[in-house]
């Protein structure tokens, strides 16, 4: 059974359709990324999916419950999930352990408080009052508080901004953990190089409905799509779109009779792909 | 597999916690507490005359201390905090733990309860010492006391709770709570002898459990020879006691029934 599976979801506020048909089956331990523009529906269909709104149409099923009729059943799936929502600034008072301990007595099987810390890389802060940690530490601590838990289905929903590159790697390394452990996460981000270092499937979403579903590799026909070949001849850089580049760049080989002059063979990034995709669909603006 | 923590459980651990936040806030804190002892100083200075034979205007100012800080600490306090708490994110990451909102609500009793009992203290050991104050001395009159308190502080935070749901933020949650709560305090006979009022004033106070908390208190620092002064001629303890379960009742059903965790 999937853990997560979307039929036919669809939810307006007024006359804005936010989402207007999306499926989605997320199977066990895989890392999920949903990727799409600021008003695409994204943020509408994950809070959604964990409760926290309800929903015009369309069946859901999150670790085999219903969110919108968990009745009794309510804490109990919720001790099995993981949130890690936008933004939080509350208990400015409270110290980083004091508020990791707090939560840890929550769950029904909580993970260790110090080493949630240390995975989440503040364990130099443990005594440090909220209000004093930087933007990066407090969003570090909003993981934390996410995975106290041990869930099954971690909600991520970007959960690196404002991280500096060196806290984004290692917050990477702490997913790819996660993913040892068996977690399923459904990930939110803006930022294509994570959803490409972490996600086995993306998801594009625009305009309320889902574009595309495939692995970050393959995404809008990249594998397949063409290089693009281009060098220096001279005064003039040239370029040359190409099924076979090996075969371009032996040509020039033996044209320049050794090295190529500023010799490149590119694919388009995931940033090209899902920016002509969402560029393509964009038939309304929202 | 363990089982996850029982509601109550869970309640007093959050207790623990907004207390211990609550501390850490030394401005509110001393401000919080030492209110009414500011005002009693003020108003015991400022109205030196006896209301009654044997009745000080402190002493009767002490039974409306008390009742209105039950108001300012529960529901002036949870009307304004919560939307502030709202707004940061804080609630909405609270919801999408397995700790349930009865979890919460229990944790603001405990903050609200604790609070009452500490300002209290801090009344009665400045009214004994600087006003003259007067304690009663009937063990009956210490039950009254003591059930007003609870009761009082109970039904406080749950309309404290409920009300949360009418501030659109956090930053204008106090201009709307904040002249609910004086123009309440003077209808209900806080500051001035509840009886001098016009009518139409002390009928539209009689609706809300304020008059009846001061009221309540009269009974337990007023000689009972006062009682003849009081609307009814009586305490009316009893219809006291019925009318703070009635409002409690109200704000545990919107608290339960509206509760926003959300902004939107």
């Amino acid at each position: 059974m999937n853990v997560i599976e979307v039929k036919g979801l669809k939810k307006s506020y007024g006359q804005v359709h936010a989402v207007r048909g999306v499926d989605l089956s997320i199977p066990a331990g895989e890392i999920f990324a949903l990727l799409g523009p600021n008003g695409a529906g994204k943020t509408t269909t994950v809070e959604i999916l964990e409760g926290f709104r309800s929903r015009d149409a369309g069946q859901i099923s999150i670790l085999g419950f219903d969110p919108q009729t968990l009745g009794h059943a309510a804490r109990q799936w919720r001790d099995r999930i993981g949130i890690v929502l936008q933004s939080a600034a509350d208990a400015g008072d409270l110290t980083v352990v004091e508020t990791v301990e707090h939560f840890r007595g929550y769950y029904s099987k909580p993970r260790n408080t110090d080493e949630v810390i240390a995975a989440v890389g503040l364990e130099g802060k443990t005594g440090a009052l909220i209000r004093n940690l930087s933007g990066g530490q407090r969003r570090r601590l909003d993981v934390a508080l996410g995975i106290i838990g041990s869930p099954e289905l971690l909600f991520l929903d970007e959960p690196t901004t404002g991280f500096d590159p060196e806290a984004r790697r290692a917050f990477w390394a702490l997913i790819e953990q996660l993913r040892g452990d068996g977690t399923t996460i459904l990930l939110t981000t803006h930022y294509l190089d994570e959803a490409e270092a972490l996600a086995d499937r993306v998801a594009v979403i625009n305009n309320g409905l889902i574009v595309e579903v495939s692995t970050p590799a393959e995404l809008g026909g990249r594998a397949t799509s063409k290089a693009l070949v281009s060098w220096r001849d001279g005064s003039q850089v040239k370029s040359e779109e190409s099924d076979n580049p090996t075969s371009v760049v032996t040509r020039l080989t033996t044209q320049f009779g050794g090295e190529i002059p500023e010799l490149s063979v590119t694919r388009p990034s995931l940033e090209d792909i899902y920016l002509k995709m969402i560029g393509g669909v964009h038939e309304q603006d929202s | 597999m363990n089982k996850i923590p029982s509601a109550l459980n869970l309640g007093i651990r959050r207790g623990r916690l907004e207390i211990r936040q609550f501390a850490r806030q030394r401005e509110s804190v001393v401000f919080t507490l030492l209110f009414p002892v500011i005002l009693l100083a003020i108003f015991g200075s400022v109205f030196k005359d006896t209301i009654a034979p044997g009745v000080t205007f402190s002493q009767y100012f002490v039974a409306g201390m008390i009742a209105s800080g039950l108001v300012n600490t529960g529901f002036q306090a949870l009307a304004i905090t919560i939307p502030m708490e709202r707004d940061v994110g804080g609630l909405k990451r609270l919801r999408g733990t397995p700790m349930p909102a009865s979890s919460y609500f229990i944790g603001k009793a405990i903050l609200i309860a604790v609070t009452m009992i500490i300002q209290i203290a801090l009344l009665f050991g400045f009214g004994l010492l600087f006003f003259g104050v007067e304690m009663p001395t009937e063990l009956s009159k210490w039950i009254t006391f003591t059930w007003l308190v609870l009761l009082g502080s109970a039904c406080s935070t749950a309309l404290g709770i409920a009300f949360s749901i009418v501030p659109k933020s956090g930053r204008g949650a106090s201009a709307v709570v904040s002249p609910i709560v004086i123009i309440l305090q003077f209808f209900s006979g806080v500051f001035f002898v509840f009886t001098q009022l016009p009518t139409w004033m002390q009928q539209l106070a009689a609706i809300f459990p304020l008059k009846w908390l001061t009221q309540g208190m009269r009974s337990v620092f007023l000689p009972d020879s006062f009682a003849a002064q009081e609307v009814a001629k009586s305490w009316e303890t009893g219809r006291t006691f019925l009318i703070l379960i009635f409002w409690l009742v109200i704000g545990i059903f919107f608290s339960v029934r509206k509760f926003k965790w959300d902004r939107d």
